[in-house]
């Protein structure tokens, strides 16, 4: 698993899709491929109140990556360094046996190249000790970037400051 | 050479600060401004677009004059010698048969709308106008009618609330980033969101409390709040007492309102309607009911607008924390705003406004904007007198003035129509001659002030050199106004030296926006004392019983009148807004058509059941007006008298290949019908037939 996580705060998030089209920008990508992609779910009533989910999908970095396994040429790699799963694009063929292998979705068609793109987490950024371009732009700041221990940490607190609500509790 | 340079966005007209990467001369990066308060970085999907709306090889490139019929799109390429000649010499002779006031200019307001004020004002002609009204003129005249400041001199302090009513105001889809970030902090500490639509969507899914209202009864609701918070006394009495002129007439009015009769009116329980009264009178002043951002839906509009201020003023939430304020100038601070071409002096024009705006037919909307959507009527019926010119700049009154039909028609009556524009919008696709601005990006720009409770200037600059023969509209029409004989009203050849010469006086000069991107006059948010605040009301009060209104003929507390019943097979027709495109503007950027191509028509589950309509087939949507073909979204979020579309689709313009033809226009199927004291269209007075093809 790389070393890093990306945390979607959903009770933030206004699914705006800001993060798709900062991610395509950044990677200068054509009509198609969407490294990370925003899906919604609903809305629908529940409780008498309309309810929307957003659920963030980018690449979620495995530990033992399906399409590192399965890419016959080895353009699809595991940075030793912290796990990160990205594209060697000049060793990519455009087989899509990564696309075939991937559970989730991630590995994305381009069809002007003719090859696979994939969410990186900006490895370019991250090693210039800046954010991934979702994340840096995201309009409410909903998606954080950094190591999986500190992620936990918002919902921990949410979570608290709920059970705990003054209003109707006995806390 | 790589460089960042500070600037403001434009995708849309929120102008949200920005910082621009720039790499061998191009762009490679756009973030929000770091250093701005409430933006930290952050920036929305349509300014993340920015560069692929500058990398696009379809909008506009180089002036163009039509060869074919209008609206053909039969263009020749021409050069800006040629183009500026000819609209020249057209409107020479335009102005020497017709007069200055033949020529009229509409514009959505931006930085160099004092530029554009100032050509035609040199012209002798009166007819400046804005999209302001089609947007919110009637809540302009509301706020001037209470308070007598004007709605663009007032703000909304969110990070301080405790709770905020919303009506229609979709927050968190129509995305103004600080908006947005300092709403959802408010949440985050506990504030309360109470969200009134007849339809279902982003701000409603983040609400504590929904109300699905029968569409065009949200004044009945707030007379039945009223009438509780009086009844009940859940009024901020010391601050009403000191300030509000005509409470009793209120009293009096509000008697036969019950919550009981606001239920039969809006499907909204009487007991629900009257514990929001008691539960948001708990944390006032710190509540907002929030006055609305695009007000035109109904024609009486200024009504609904006035009763959303009264349920302010009654919670005292005026002038204080966590409610709404007046904005700040630099004279707060001692300072001095950058300076405006419209400071010099024009010749004395006699004749009335095109609207009539200012006169006894229609005294109260701002002279400031006018009222666009009179625009038709008066090229029609030469009513005042007849216009032969029409410059568009940025606005698009075939999409954005309701009755396409009847827009066109009056146009075509029309000696000459120029757009000055960075893509082939509609109404550059229907005029006689196209002038190309250089895009936010690549041009800098008048001074952008801000007002507020700290009060800031802010500057546009520009990053890269035009890909295309573009140019700055402030540049387009001093060019235009040398060949008009009005080229001494501009007194500088290039955007810096406009700019420098704005900031004459300030104190501040150019290098002082470098480090950040802004400048402010002060240190610290002002309020003023709730004991000693300036209305600018003749009783120097808030005015219930309005002098404004009451002076021009006009009553201060009409009985109420309920909306048209909706006929039967017919829907009231309901438009909005998506975070993923501006009004009319953005359906052609690349990457957000690729998200959003077509708008689809909301309809009521059970209804559309009755009419043989299933999710995604496609209708015909047809009003009095017009009539067009959408596919339908079958759902049970929507109230079943209302049809829903979101506006700005369904383009003419060929050469913007991705959204020519995608979805449906509203514009073709709305009547243009207005708000005859506010000043605003009744965007949603319309009703329609929907039947599957």
């Amino acid at each position: 698993m790389s070393q890093y996580y990306l945390f979607q705060d959903s009770k933030k998030c206004i699914g705006c899709h800001a993060c798709e089209i900062q991610c395509k920008t950044n990677k200068d990508l054509p009509e198609g491929p969407k490294p990370c992609q925003i899906i919604q779910v609903g809305p629908k009533f529940i409780n008498n109140l309309p309810k929307m989910s957003f659920i963030f999908m980018p690449c979620f970095h495995c530990e033992n990556p399906w399409c590192v396994s399965a890419c016959p040429t080895g353009a699809m790699q595991q940075r030793a360094s912290d796990g990160i799963v990205f594209v060697q694009k000049d060793l990519c063929v455009g087989c899509k046996t990564c696309v075939s292998a991937c559970p989730w979705g991630a590995p994305q068609w381009n069809p002007d190249t003719g090859k696979v793109e994939k969410c990186d987490y900006c490895k370019d950024r991250v090693d210039q000790g800046l954010e991934p371009a979702c994340v840096t732009t995201c309009t409410t700041g909903c998606l954080k970037f950094g190591k999986v221990e500190e992620m936990t940490q918002i919902r921990r607190q949410r979570h608290a400051e709920s059970v705990a609500s003054l209003e109707n509790s006995s806390f | 050479m790589d460089k960042d340079v500070f600037s403001l966005c434009f995708m849309c007209s929120v102008r949200c600060p920005i910082k621009v990467g720039v790499k061998d001369g191009h762009v490679n990066w756009i973030q929000g401004n770091p250093h701005v308060a409430g933006i930290d970085g952050r920036l929305c999907p349509r300014g993340s677009a920015g560069k692929s709306l500058l990398y696009d090889d379809q909008r506009l490139q180089s002036p163009l004059i039509r060869v074919g019929d209008r609206g053909s799109g039969n263009w020749r390429k021409a050069s800006w010698e040629e183009a500026l000649d000819y609209v020249g010499t057209r409107l020479k002779e335009i102005k020497n048969t017709h007069g200055g006031h033949a020529i009229a200019l509409g514009e959505r307001a931006q930085l160099a709308t004092h530029v554009s004020k100032t050509f035609l004002k040199a012209l002798g002609s009166p007819n400046h106008f804005t999209h302001d009204a089609l947007c919110k003129g009637s809540m302009n005249t509301a706020c001037r009618s209470m308070f007598g400041y004007t709605d663009g001199q007032m703000g909304i302090n969110y990070a301080n609330t405790k709770h905020i009513v919303l009506y229609g105001r979709n927050i968190f889809e129509s995305i103004n980033v600080k908006e947005v970030n300092t709403l959802m902090d408010a949440l985050e500490k506990g504030a309360k969101l109470t969200y009134i639509d007849p339809r279902v969507n982003v701000t409603a899914s983040k609400a504590h409390r929904y109300w699905m209202i029968r569409p065009g009864t949200d004044l009945a609701l707030n007379y039945g709040l009223i009438h509780v918070i009086l009844k009940e006394r859940l009024y901020d009495a010391e601050f009403v007492e000191k300030w509000v002129h005509g409470l009793t007439d209120l009293r009096d009015f509000i008697k036969e309102y019950t919550p009981e009769w606001a239920e039969t009116e809006t499907g909204i329980p009487a007991g629900e309607i009257k514990a929001l009264a008691r539960e948001i009178s708990r944390e006032k002043p710190a509540v907002i009911f929030h006055y609305g951002y695009r007000c035109a839906s109904h024609q009486n509009e200024i009504y609904m607008r006035r009763s959303i201020l009264m349920l302010n003023a009654l919670m005292g939430s005026v002038e204080a924390k966590g409610g709404i304020f007046f904005k700040k100038g630099p004279g707060a601070e001692g300072g001095k705003p950058a300076r405006k071409l419209t400071e010099q002096e024009f010749p004395k024009i006699e004749v009335p406004r095109f609207d009539k705006v200012g006169t006894p037919d229609f005294p109260l909307p701002d002279p400031a904007h006018g009222v666009a959507q009179i625009l038709p009527y008066a090229i029609l019926n030469e009513d005042p007198y007849p216009i032969k010119a029409l410059i568009n700049y940025r606005l698009d009154p075939l999409m954005s003035i309701a009755d396409t039909s009847g827009t066109k028609k009056a146009l075509d009556k029309l000696d000459l129509i120029v757009t000055i524009d960075i893509n082939y919008s509609d109404i550059a696709w229907y005029s006689d001659v196209i002038l190309p601005e250089s895009t936010y990006l690549e041009r800098t720009d008048c001074v952008q002030q801000m007002n507020g409770l700290k009060p800031m200037m802010f500057l546009r600059e520009k990053a890269v050199e035009p890909r295309y023969d573009t140019v700055e509209g402030a540049i387009i029409l001093k060019r235009l106004g040398e060949r008009l004989g009005i080229g001494a009203y501009f007194p500088y050849e290039t955007m810096d030296e406009l700019v420098d010469w704005q900031l004459e006086g300030t104190g501040f000069t150019r290098e002082d926006f470098a480090q950040k991107g802004f400048v402010s006059y002060g240190k610290s948010p002002i309020f003023w004392d709730r004991n000693d605040i300036p209305f600018k009301t003749p009783s120097k009060k808030i005015e219930f019983r309005s002098s404004l209104l009451e002076d021009a003929g006009f009553p201060s507390f009409p009985s109420y009148e309920p909306p048209a019943a909706t006929p039967e097979k017919k829907f009231r027709l309901v438009v909005g807004r998506t975070g993923l495109h501006t009004h009319i503007s953005t359906q052609n950027v690349p990457y957000l058509n690729e998200l959003m191509k077509e708008n689809l028509l909301w309809i009521n589950k059970e209804k559309a059941a009755d009419l043989g309509i299933t999710d995604g087939a496609t209708v015909e949507v047809a009003s009095a007006c017009g009539k067009g073909w959408i596919k339908a979204f079958v759902t049970d979020l929507i109230h079943p008298e209302a049809v829903f579309m979101v506006h700005g689709f369904g383009h003419e313009a060929k050469l913007a290949k991705r959204s020519y033809n995608q979805g449906c226009s509203d514009a073709l199927l709305q009547e243009n019908l207005y708000d005859k004291v506010g000043g605003s269209p009744a965007y949603h007075d319309t009703f329609v037939t929907v039947t599957p093809v």
